[in-house]
């Protein structure tokens, strides 16, 4: 099954309830996805820096290590900041290579979340409302965020194989459905030199609207190839530093909900999730259509 | 007039007691506020209640509903009435997928807009749509009548037995064994009839009918290379 809740902030004056609004939203979705849940939230982004979110099963241990070594060779230049099990390392864009380096050879147990100017991603296996809590997601201001409630079907319930997928820089996605075509296309994108971590389906669908981008699509038309090369089951909602996008497969059993006021626009699976929004009662409210894209930019 | 607040009452406990309700009732009248997109909402009723629901609902709002009179001040989830019995259920906005399904007798009315598989295997319920309708819809259809005032979607009708489709619109396309069939009469006075039951300003003579070709019905050998 699987929730989906995204909300994109047109009115800025929103922006320090946007985590406490989604961590509603997402609660409300726990029926449909009981297993595993995550936050992708995009905030405070600072020029020339970026932020690299990584994820340890023994934080206390790694992040202490990477905090030693880190400071020992960027002193000035580096912040980390530990939220559980996951840790914001925000590094000057010029060093994000070496960076990146040292995390692979250095702490090879480590996971990256995503990498970008404003993303940072925050999932974990357990109930949406647990996982919600142990980062204190409700505390957070953004700019727009999304947000998944997970039950498994096509790989293990693990940290890993939560939603959303970050393939890109401050790209990111969740998926409610499967995917019948993802070792065929995940073949053809490491042949590209796109990698994909797991053997998830979701994650494959990241890697090629990623790959899309990267040849110079937007969002918009990444998605639209979608259509063309995804085959299954899906209702997206996908992630960039500006903005937010939907799309569902032309079949579109997969359910959803947009809402659209002059403060936001909000995606729920059902409109149970969307109740609690500001003037949810006069807002636009409609299913988008089969094989259609929506998105929003900044 | 009995208001039930969705807010303070659980939902299996709104449903129990307008279940509960028997044929000679004398509390006919019943509203339901916050539904807040609540699933399950007024199901298997089977007394003439006169419902009222202000708010928008999840998934199989009605259901398996008989003789009641529901109304939805809002728009519904998937499965609205799905396997309604008889009574009539109005929704005042949108309905979302499957819409009607499986439904076996009674009236549902759409004053906005039904998603795909509208009618989807329906047996017997009349469905009038004030807007349009998406793809797939009367798939499998059995018996009864859809109508459709606006436009109907993608493969209308696929594998059809015996419903009567009414579109007033366009059709971007007809499914699989479905076809347009000469407007009689006697599909006039069913239409219309249906058209003034449910408060729809619109005159029968401007619908097009379609049915099944009935070239499904019995296999065909010179198909067989096709499964």
């Amino acid at each position: 099954m699987c929730g989906i809740v995204g909300l994109f902030l047109k009115d800025k004056s929103l922006e320090l309830t946007l985590g406490e609004m989604l961590t509603q939203m997402l609660i409300t979705m726990s029926d449909r996805g009981p297993d595993s849940a995550g936050i992708a939230i995009y905030k405070n982004p600072k020029n020339s820096f970026t932020k690299v979110t990584v994820q340890s099963s023994q934080p206390q241990i790694d992040f202490e290590n990477i905090k030693i070594e880190l400071d020992s060779l960027f002193n000035q230049n580096l912040e980390i900041m530990i939220i559980d099990t996951h840790a914001i390392i925000t590094i000057e864009t010029e060093y994000l290579n070496s960076i990146k380096e040292i995390l692979a050879t250095s702490f090879p147990n480590l996971r990256i979340m995503s990498i970008g100017d404003s993303i940072e991603i925050y999932k974990e296996v357990g109930l949406p409302e647990t996982v919600a809590n142990r980062f204190d997601i409700s505390k957070m201001s953004g700019s727009h965020g999304i947000g998944h409630t997970r039950m498994a079907t096509e790989s293990a319930v693990t940290t890993m194989g939560a939603h959303p997928f970050s393939t890109g820089n401050d790209q990111c996605l969740v998926h409610n459905g499967s995917l019948s075509n993802h070792n065929s296309l995940r073949r053809k994108l490491r042949k590209e030199g796109i990698e994909c971590e797991t053997d998830n389906d979701t994650e494959v669908a990241a890697a090629f609207l990623t790959y899309k981008m990267n040849e110079g699509y937007n969002l918009g038309d990444a998605l639209k190839a979608g259509i063309t090369e995804l085959d299954g089951f899906y209702t997206f909602l996908v992630g960039t530093k500006n903005g937010f996008g939907v799309l569902r497969d032309p079949i579109a059993c997969k359910p959803a909900v947009l809402a659209e006021t002059e403060q936001y626009v909000a995606f729920g699976s059902e409109y149970r999730a969307l109740v609690n929004l500001p003037n949810i009662d006069s807002a636009k409210v409609w299913e988008p259509e089969p094989a259609t894209v929506y998105f929003w930019e900044h | 007039m009995e208001t039930i607040d969705l807010t303070k009452s659980s939902l299996r406990d709104l449903n129990e007691i307008l279940q509960r309700q028997s044929e000679i009732t004398n509390q006919k009248q019943w509203e339901v506020i916050n539904p807040k997109g609540a699933h399950a909402v007024a199901v298997g009723l089977n007394a003439p209640l006169e419902l009222s629901i202000k708010g928008s609902t999840g998934y199989y709002c009605g259901g398996m509903n008989q003789k009641a009179n529901i109304k939805v001040y809002g728009s519904v989830g998937p499965g609205v009435c799905e396997n309604m019995m008889s009574g009539c259920v109005t929704i005042e906005g949108d309905a979302s997928q499957y819409a009607g399904a499986t439904g076996q007798g009674g009236l549902l009315v759409i004053k906005g807009n039904a998603a795909s598989r509208c009618g989807i295997s329906m047996k017997g319920i009349n469905i009038v749509v004030h807007g349009n309708i998406g793809h797939m819809s009367a798939f499998m259809a059995q018996s009864g009548n859809l109508v459709v005032l606006g436009d109907a979607g993608d493969a209308l009708g696929d594998s059809l037995y015996e419903a009567r489709l009414f579109v007033r619109g366009n059709v971007k396309s007809l499914g699989a064994d479905c076809v347009e069939k000469e407007m009689r009469p006697e599909h006039l006075n069913i239409l219309q009839d249906l058209l003034n039951r449910s408060n729809a300003n619109a005159d029968a003579k401007e619908f097009k009918r379609y049915g099944s070709a009935r070239s499904l019905y019995n296999f065909d050998i010179d198909n067989a290379g096709d499964y």
